[in-house]
């Protein structure tokens, strides 16, 4: 039996979050938003305009003060702190600004560390139709008996298949598990070398990342963000550090993650980046609209 | 979060700074060798002083006997107590209130210009003394059984008492008067480690003893191998006087285990402070290198908690990795320690007196130092909210 999948990733309904600072500052307002599998949606805004805030919140790093937030269909509101750490681990990859390498760790170590504590290798496992899955705790075990093509994920091996132009990102139907022989730690840097291919970062697996350009660095930090297939990546002003030539292979890395059904949401102050999105929201003094 | 991870991520952040760790570590390893050397050294002395505390007092007992019209112990009592297995040697003595203070000189004439007369004790003993009070005859020799069975009218001087009587050379057979009577000193006894008040006293035969009123014997000397005190003390009365053993009055050694353990509790006390303190002030700079580091790597407990990392997480990884750093410091405080002890050892000629237990323990101390030391660092970075972490970079 196929167990339900929610229709959205992402549903918040009447989302606020007020700071308790003199003045009170009002970040969020009453917010709705639902965000589908597989959408691509950029949110945009002015600085101060409650972007980070509910980044913040979306990414379980944030607690609303007021309203509703289902992720994956798990009411995320009233989830005590160590549920909320797990969701995380094991639904959502960031990407930031400014990368948020270890300096002292290589690329490879880097990408694993993914796995050390919430998302471990049964993801991928299950994917790959090994492991039993776990209805109505988390989506392992529906994605690999999803429909097809709608696989989530940015685990699947890269190289081959459809493209959009993304540098190395090479969706196939076949399953990553499939590739990856392993579980747990075992086969772990298996499946970091693996998440690497897909941003075409094979070649510096053991490189510090002092040694990287800042293209190369976001593209290993998107590798450690699709290790473990989560559902929903949320991206900070991921191309903020880069120049234009790198912004352009990590918003193609971006098509291909969204054409393998991976669920992104971008924040952005930047045109060329919100244009690609399938979606663009606005959020302007903690209020949110579609555009 | 597996185990195997947690030692990896602790072991990958202490090595991440290999030379502030190897800092950091120093307060331990200097805390540590400090209590290694002092509790191996306080050891080794300890037992050399227990050896030289043995030879000196461990082995000696004294056995007093009261003064009776019928004597309790005869003067063939040493022949009686060497019989026992553990006795090395024993001599009989007697010493009166009024032999102690007799007058001796050493010639009769009256010189006003030189004080000749000394007032001094006289001892009646027999011709075991010398090997009783571990002495050495540094003139002449001891009286023997045939200066007793002739009543040869001989005695042996203390090399104070002969110093004191201006005695130093007895080629000339010099005599000693004695209440006005004169007695050939033979010899010259000196180099007493037992009984040194003998120094100043005249000894004589107890034939000749008699003429000052010494006739019983009032204590007797004996001593044992090393570790046969306790039950020598309590033979010793039976052998003397099977009759009354109950009247003798035995003066043991105190016990080598107490004397040796208070030896090293002086020693201990001391430098165990200097140690504790050294290791306070290693856990000092342990506690306040991670709290730093803490500091530093907000951006990193950020991540990792974005990552997935419970506060608990947060917390063990930095309390391992403050616990590694005091481990470390315990292995080569140990080991710089126990070298220290080898080498000091090696210097004096002593041996090494080396527990097992201390250089297990020493690196034990060390990692509990460092987990005491990590836990308020550790503690602040798992308080710290994700949010705040990943804002501050």
């Amino acid at each position: 039996m196929i167990p339900d999948v929610p229709p959205d990733v992402i549903r918040l309904d009447d989302v606020s979050r007020m700071f308790p600072t003199e003045p009170p500052v009002l970040a969020l307002s009453r917010i709705c938003l639902r965000v589908g599998r597989g959408d691509y949606v950029a949110i945009v805004g002015p600085s101060g305009s409650g972007k980070s805030t509910l980044l913040n919140t979306l990414g379980l790093l944030d607690r609303p003060t007021s309203g509703s937030y289902l992720l994956d269909g798990i009411e995320t509101t009233t989830l005590r702190d160590g549920a909320r750490t797990r969701l995380r681990g094991r639904k959502i990859g960031f990407i930031y600004q400014s990368f948020h390498l270890l300096a002292h760790r290589t690329v490879a170590e880097n990408v694993m560390l993914a796995e050390v504590y919430g998302r471990s290798g049964r993801a991928w496992r299950e994917k790959a139709g090994l492991g039993r899955p776990r209805p109505g705790r988390t989506d392992r075990g529906r994605t690999g008996n999803g429909p097809a093509g709608r696989a989530v994920t940015g685990n699947e091996p890269a190289s081959r298949g459809k493209t959009r132009g993304a540098p190395t990102a090479a969706p196939t139907d076949a399953p990553a598990g499939a590739a990856v022989d392993g579980y747990g730690r075992r086969g772990r840097r298996a499946r970091a070398e693996e998440a690497l291919e897909k941003v075409g970062m094979t070649h510096r697996l053991d490189f510090l990342p002092d040694r990287l350009s800042g293209g190369e660095r976001q593209r290993v930090a998107i590798a450690r963000a699709l290790m473990g297939g989560p559902s929903l990546l949320l991206c900070d002003e991921p191309t903020g550090n880069l120049d234009s030539r790198n912004t352009g292979a990590v918003l193609d890395l971006f098509d291909g993650l969204r054409d393998q059904g991976l669920t992104l949401l971008v924040i952005t102050h930047e045109d060329a980046v919100s244009s690609r999105a399938g979606r663009r929201v606005r959020i302007s003094d903690g209020i949110l609209t579609e555009e | 979060m597996d185990i195997r991870d947690l030692w990896a991520e602790a072991l990958a952040g202490m090595l991440a700074r290999p030379v502030r760790s190897a800092l950091t570590t120093l307060g331990t390893v200097l805390g540590i060798t400090t209590l290694v050397i002092t509790l191996g050294v306080a050891a080794t002395a300890g037992n050399q002083i227990v050896g030289r505390f043995d030879e000196l007092t461990a082995t000696a007992i004294t056995v007093e006997v009261p003064d009776k019209a019928d004597p309790l112990v005869t003067w063939d009592a040493p022949a009686a107590l060497t019989r026992l297995r553990g006795v090395t040697s024993a001599a009989a003595l007697a010493q009166t209130d009024e032999s102690s203070n007799l007058q001796v000189a050493s010639n009769t004439l009256v010189d006003p210009a030189r004080v000749t007369d000394q007032t001094l004790a006289v001892v009646a003993t027999g011709p075991e003394l010398p090997q009783a009070v571990r002495g050495r005859m540094t003139e002449g020799r001891f009286f023997d059984a045939g200066h007793v069975g002739r009543r040869d009218r001989v005695v042996v001087l203390g090399d104070q008492a002969a110093r004191m009587l201006g005695v130093t050379r007895l080629t000339s057979a010099p005599a000693v008067f004695i209440e006005d009577r004169a007695y050939t000193v033979i010899g010259i006894l000196g180099d007493l480690r037992r009984e040194q008040i003998l120094s100043t006293a005249v000894i004589v035969p107890p034939t000749i003893g008699a003429d000052f009123g010494l006739k019983n014997v009032t204590r007797v000397l004996v001593n044992t191998t090393l570790g046969a005190a306790d039950l020598i003390a309590g033979q010793a009365p039976v052998a003397l006087s099977p009759n009354h053993p109950d009247e003798l009055q035995v003066i043991a050694p105190p016990s080598p285990t107490r004397a040796r353990d208070g030896v090293q509790d002086d020693v201990n006390g001391l430098f165990l402070i200097l140690g504790l303190v050294s290791l306070v002030v290693g856990a000092v700079g342990i506690a306040n290198v991670t709290l730093v580091t803490v500091m530093e790597r907000v951006a990193e407990i950020g991540l990792r908690r974005s990552l997935g990392a419970a506060r608990r997480h947060i917390a063990a990884q930095f309390l391992l990795e403050s616990t590694l750093i005091g481990m470390t410091g315990g292995v080569i405080g140990a080991g710089l320690g126990l070298v220290s002890v080898v080498a000091i050892s090696a210097a004096k000629e002593w041996t090494p007196v080396l527990d097992a237990r201390l250089a297990l323990a020493a690196p034990v101390a060390g990692a509990l130092v460092g987990l005491l030391a990590g836990l308020y660092p550790s503690l602040r970075a798992a308080r710290m909210e994700p949010v705040d972490a990943l804002r501050s970079t």
